[in-house]
């Protein structure tokens, strides 16, 4: 069994403490625990926070494997301070049976770097016509609480309003990719003041808000909790923050691209910011950070979309959307949210784990820092200072926004259920 | 003397990037492009040995020729690359295409594309060392055509020669049309109001970007209250198929509202001329009188489309000074 003291780190950005594990578990908190033989890591100046959870990762396998796969993602999140990350249902074939969840399950138990839970599709196929075996996807061995059509919506109201009641009978979650599909066809960019000139065809807020609007409606109807994926306006936080002052079950994520980025960067025609929900206005990014430090927005979601070079090196039109995010998420929560005074580092623990391990029911994941716990850790060096090299990346992919800024914080250790896979900030 | 945002003087991609005096010197420079074309011989050694690629993504047999006589008559090798037809048709990157054409030695890339902002990332992405000029992208710019239709209205509105050097300061040019969906409005509100012309854009509300309240120029929903106040007024083609996207319920509807006809073009000043970029929709956005009459500067736009271009090519890629000393001679001033 192996023995490791963490010394002197702050946790939660509190006073420092030492913390042992050993084993797969918490065994220790407090000051001057004696290392005996264990491995010590001195954690002086360093935030230990418990394992961050992805409610909203693209892992791509099976299908896309030339962008990630399981093992390569899962570095990636590991890399990034993640210990588990839900992997999207939009693979080839599409996560919508048993078969396929527990596949990417298992793929996800052999890679030992990051817990992986699949999430299964809403309907078959992505198709918003007829539901997928919801139940049968929990029953399997994946698990399966958390479902999303992620990267098309449910559009359909009445397919929505079935899938919200029917997974009620086993706790789970609808999760929402809320794009109105009429209000976006064409659609490549925020709508407003910069595609009117580069004459983009136009993303505009309302697609979002009016299904928002619609599904949190519907979710109070039938008495069920529905989770709003990648929320990206000003005019979505009002309805969340409206649905929430009803008592009704709504949570909402936010992706750290959302919280940093406008759509003035697509005047470079750049693909890398081609995403969906496209880059907002600066007055959406500010109104994205107080809901996050307020609480309307739930948690931090990374939305991390690997492709391929070629999917990128090309016209605005023909690029693929999406982002990689795992290895960059903690850095640009700390430069927006703790750097400016926002959050404080509980407060990133609770949206970057706590919450987001809530909202998925997963277990293990999310926990105190504290004797007994699984040890699922993460230790953050707040005053490193650092500009983004997508060569470093573990993930297979390099279509990251942030290429050459520098941005603070580093992940220096990760640890998942007690074993490193993170040491010194490099892969163990 | 042309930048891209990137500051690369090289290539003509918006209209927004031309100074009041670049688009001026272009302008006087097509001046003299135009003397060319009133020759026996309408043709000058200038970019002799220089090769000009038209990489058209898009169908437009006109803006094509018109490139292709204005590289012809500088003397330059001209290259026409349609997509139709040929490798991207089976599905070769834009990167790929670049690189062939460079590797042909291309010294301009003349590019029509159906992505808004092609033309940018093939001037900014490094694919190509050639100068690269926007002939039409997506929704977004046509700068050439831009400069052909402020120099059609300096021609009528202030003279040939009269206009050599001057801006068109205080000129009220009216826009009517698809304005969400064209890359001719676009360049033109750019352009004209660098040139100090005052733009208002006339359009039914859904034609009419959201995010158009920034642009530098006025916006109104109805053709006659700005007709009488218009000394130029470009109609804009409108495609039939808007209507199958509820963009206006008939083609009937829409000629009745925003169609140029003879009642209408009576509301004008007399002075004031009708323009269109063509192709033209008879009946539909302008009616056969209208099109056919002395007002209208259609015929003259193509026309002046080949000086236009004449120019560009001429001072993107340094003409000898000996072709065209005066217009070199400028060009020095302004670097």
């Amino acid at each position: 069994m192996s023995t490791i003291l963490i010394r002197g780190a702050k946790i939660l950005g509190g006073e420092p403490a030492d913390v042992l594990i050993e084993g797969e578990s918490i065994t220790q908190v407090g000051t001057g625990i004696e290392a005996g033989d264990a491995t010590v890591v001195e954690a002086a100046g360093q935030i230990l926070l418990p394992g961050l959870v992805d409610l909203h990762t693209h892992l791509r396998e099976p299908g896309r494997e030339d962008s990630e796969t399981v093992l390569t993602g899962t570095r990636a999140a590991a890399a990034g301070g993640f210990t588990a990350v839900h992997a999207m249902a939009n693979t080839f074939p599409v996560a919508d049976t048993a078969g396929v969840v527990e596949q990417v399950w298992r793929l996800g138990k052999e890679s030992g770097y990051c817990d992986v839970q699949p999430v299964g599709a809403v309907t078959v196929g992505l198709e918003g016509k007829q539901l997928a075996e919801l139940g049968a996807m929990h029953d399997s061995a994946a698990g399966v609480k958390v479902f999303s059509d992620d990267g098309k919506c449910v559009d359909d109201a009445v397919i929505m309003r079935r899938a919200l009641e029917y997974v009620k009978a086993f706790d789970g979650v609808v999760a929402q990719h809320a794009q109105e599909p009429r209000l976006t066809e064409g659609a490549q960019m925020n709508e407003g003041v910069v595609s009117a000139e580069l004459g983009l065809g136009g993303w505009p807020a309302v697609a979002e808000e009016s299904i928002i609007a619609r599904d949190v409606l519907l979710a109070a109807h039938v008495g069920s909790r529905v989770h709003i994926c990648h929320l990206s306006t000003a005019g979505s936080v009002e309805i969340v923050r409206w649905a929430k002052s009803k008592g009704w079950d709504v949570t909402a994520e936010v992706t750290p691209h959302h919280l940093l980025l406008t759509d003035e960067l697509v005047r470079s025609y750049d693909p890398v910011y081609k995403v969906n929900p496209p880059l907002r206005t600066e007055a959406d990014v500010m109104a994205l950070r107080e809901a996050l430090a307020d609480g309307t927005i739930d948690c931090v979601a990374t939305d991390h979309a690997p492709h391929p070079h070629e999917d990128k090196d090309c016209e605005w039109a023909a690029a693929a959307m999406g982002m990689v995010g795992l290895e960059t998420a903690l850095s640009v929560v700390q430069q927006t949210m703790v750097d400016t005074g926002l959050i404080d580092w509980a407060g990133v623990a609770d949206r970057m784990s706590v919450r987001p391990a809530a909202i998925g029911r997963l277990e293990g994941h999310g926990r105190p820092v504290s004797a007994g716990e699984p040890a699922n850790l993460t230790l953050v060096d707040p005053s490193y200072r650092g500009t983004v090299d997508p060569a470093g990346f573990a993930s297979r992919s390099r279509n990251t926004p942030y290429k050459g800024r520098e941005l603070p914080g580093r992940v220096t250790h990760t640890f998942l259920r007690g074993r490193a896979t993170v040491v010194d900030g490099k892969l163990a | 003397m042309l930048r891209s945002p990137g500051g690369n003087p090289r290539h003509l991609i918006s209209a927004a990037d031309l100074t009041r005096d670049d688009a001026v010197l272009i302008l006087d420079t097509a001046e003299e492009m135009a003397r060319v074309a009133d020759r026996p011989i309408k043709k000058l050694p200038t970019l002799r040995g220089r090769t000009v690629v038209n990489l058209f993504f898009e169908d437009s047999t006109r803006t094509r020729i018109s490139f292709e006589a204005a590289a012809k008559r500088l003397s330059a090798d001209v290259i026409n690359f349609s997509a139709k037809g040929s490798s991207v048709s089976k599905g070769e990157s834009l990167k790929d295409t670049a690189l062939t054409l460079e590797a042909m030695g291309a010294d301009a890339v003349v590019i029509r594309h159906g992505s808004s902002g092609a033309p940018y990332r093939l001037a900014t992405s490094g694919w190509i060392d050639g100068a690269v000029v926007n002939a039409g992208d997506g929704t977004h710019e046509h700068p050439t055509q831009a400069l052909l239709d402020a120099f059609t209205i300096r021609r009528r509105l202030v003279g040939a020669d009269a206009g050599l050097g001057k801006d068109l300061d205080g000129r009220r040019v009216t826009i009517v049309g698809d304005i969400l969906h064209s890359r001719v409005a676009r360049s033109n509100v750019h352009l004209l109001t660098t040139l100090g012309a005052q733009v208002t854009l006339v359009a039914p509300p859904t034609l009419v970007p959201v995010g158009v309240e920034r642009w530098p120029c006025e916006v109104s929903y109805s053709l006659d209250d700005v007709l009488p106040a218009s000394d130029a007024v470009m109609m804009l083609r409108v495609q039939r198929e808007r209507m199958n996207a509820a963009y206006f319920p008939t083609e009937r509807e829409y000629s009745r509202r925003y169609g140029l006809d003879g009642l209408r073009m009576a509301k004008m000043p007399e002075h004031a001329v009708v323009m269109h970029p063509g192709p033209m929709n008879r009946g539909m956005e302008i009616t056969a009188e209208v099109a056919d009459s002395g007002r209208c500067t259609a015929v003259e736009q193509v026309a002046n489309g080949v000086s236009v271009r004449m120019a560009v090519l001429y001072l993107l890629l340094g003409g000898s000074e000996t072709a065209l000393p005066s217009a070199a001679a400028r060009t020095e001033e302004n670097k």
